[in-house]
């Protein structure tokens, strides 16, 4: 199992395990996470599955490519020095425990 | 048309894996378009990939191999046309587009410079100036009552808005949608339709190229964006012209039949319309499953670069293979209900906008015409109704309406 935690805007946290799934957006839309819109399938191409990393875990991700960067410019909610994609976060074991917090809007 | 039970050849010879299903279904005739689902339930149950006898071409009907091929980008390959035409064996009819017709890494560089002409912080920008558009088009037509959905509306609303966000001159935009026909018939086969389309289009074709140069596009629109990539070295400067040029090849017929099938699902389905009346802001998802619904892309093609097994299917190298993302999508193994248009559906994945390195590149575009035209509907309008013929119309590779006669009531 790797957990997942994605914390709402009013502050639930939502657990799921994302173990069989490729990336945290996947995770998220198969499980039912509200808030994950990610209208592009994963093709890193709206800037809809957009999150905020929590601090503990930020510097374990790998960095970002160019064309997340540009898309997070464009993200709905304000984009902060923690904001990724979720569909860029791709599932390892070493992520287990990794917390989410979910923006208040995604278009 | 008629579909046989699949067989597999009598004369093949035994050997694993097997040869596809053979169909004799023909997804390009007339008949097929006017009601193409019960041939793309064939498809999909036949096998996971099979034969079209028609015009000797593989087919893939089912969404996980629809969304595999998609994002098997060298294996199937796009340089060689994404059309019934190989560009190996046949001269394309018009120069290749160098965005759509192209594998990485050419295809890399040209696609990321129409992915920054057409972001999320573009969209920002011009979200406003389309917004407002749409609610002045709802209100004149909340005036006229009774209209043609489709050429009062899904036409007059990309075209009020996307020829100015590309920045191009009044004169002569009749030309568009013509254009747009010829490009989307010619990636079918010989038929008919393909043949009138390209016969026609020399004066078309003419207008677009001229319109491409850089001098008449207006400073701050999509074109001179593209061109001005070519000042940064992003892009060569002969490449700028044929990059605006997939942006009117694809921009405007694509989004005209995406709001068309909104609008008839909206027509159809009264509940839907008054989920969305309750809620508007379910109105840019509302867009995205009519998208999925209707699939105004029905289908594209790929060609095989080298042997490869497919699902258990060996296809060969130089083969071509169409896509059915319609097909794909009210797949009953990836979709619940597919058959049912939903507007609070759980759209992420769908293949109407493609997927991979060649999904559609002005998905957002796409999205926010959808999004503000039926946001506005939604508050403005309490009731639509078809009240006249519905008339459908004929492409290669678009499915939409020539006609929409409809009477909406103001809220």
């Amino acid at each position: 199992m790797t957990a997942i935690n994605f914390i709402h805007p009013d502050g639930r946290n939502q657990q799921i395990d994302a173990g069989d799934a490729e990336s945290a957006m996947l995770a998220a839309t198969s499980q039912g996470v509200e808030g994950i819109l990610a209208e592009c399938g994963g093709n890193a191409m709206c800037a809809t599955c957009h999150v905020y990393v929590d601090d503990k875990w930020l510097g374990r991700l790998p960095a970002m490519t160019g064309a997340e960067d540009a898309l997070l410019d464009g993200a709905a909610a304000d984009r902060l020095p923690n904001s990724r994609l979720s569909c860029q976060i791709k599932i390892s074991p070493e992520l287990d425990g990794l917390v989410l917090r979910l923006p208040d809007r995604q278009i | 048309m008629s579909a046989t039970i699949p067989t597999v050849l009598a004369d093949s010879p035994r050997e694993t894996p097997p040869h596809a299903p053979h169909l004799d279904i023909d997804p390009f005739a007339i008949d097929f378009f006017e009601d193409p689902f019960p041939a793309q339930e064939k498809l999909r149950e036949a096998g996971s990939v099979v034969y079209l006898d028609k015009w000797n071409v593989y087919g893939v009907a089912r969404y996980g191999e629809v969304h595999a091929v998609l994002n098997d980008p060298l294996t199937f390959c796009s340089s060689r046309g994404v059309g019934l035409s190989d560009f190996k064996k046949e001269k394309p009819w018009r120069p290749p587009s160098l965005i759509l017709e192209a594998d990485p890494p050419a295809h890399t560089r040209t696609r990321t410079v129409l992915s920054k002409v057409l972001s999320p912080s573009i969209m920002k920008q011009v979200r406003d100036r389309f917004t407002a558009a749409a609610e002045a088009k709802i209100d004149e037509l909340l005036q006229q009552k009774t209209f043609d959905a489709i050429a009062d509306l899904a036409e007059a609303y990309p075209l009020s808005v996307f020829p100015d966000a590309m920045g191009l001159k009044q004169e002569g935009r009749e030309h568009l949608l013509p254009y747009a026909g010829v490009v989307f018939n010619a990636f079918g086969p010989p038929n008919e339709l393909r043949q009138t389309a390209i016969e026609r289009s020399a004066p078309h074709q003419a207008w677009v190229a001229e319109q491409c140069q850089r001098n008449n596009l207006t400073p701050g629109g999509f074109g001179a964006c593209v061109h001005a990539f070519s000042d940064t070295g992003e892009i060569r400067a002969e490449e700028a012209p044929l990059l605006v040029r997939s942006l009117l090849s694809a921009g405007l017929d694509t989004t005209v039949n995406g709001l068309g099938a909104a609008i008839y699902c909206l027509a159809r389905f009264p509940g839907e319309l008054a989920r969305l009346r309750q809620d508007p802001s379910l109105a840019r998802n509302a867009f995205e499953e009519a998208v999925r619904f209707e699939s105004p892309v029905q289908t594209f093609f790929r060609t095989t670069t080298r042997d490869v097994e497919l699902s258990g299917y060996r296809i060969a190298e130089g083969e071509k293979v169409l896509m059915f993302l319609g097909a794909a999508n009210r797949d009953p193994r990836r979709w619940k209900d597919p058959d049912r248009y939903d507007i609070t559906r759980k759209t992420s994945g769908h293949v109407g906008f493609g997927s991979g390195i060649h999904m559609c590149v002005g998905q957002l575009v796409a999205r926010l015409e959808g999004e503000v035209v039926l946001a506005a509907l939604a508050r403005k309008a309490k009731a639509i109704e078809i009240t006249g013929p519905v008339k459908r119309r004929y492409n290669n590779t678009l499915r939409g309406l020539e006609s929409l006669p409809v009477t909406i009531t103001p809220a």
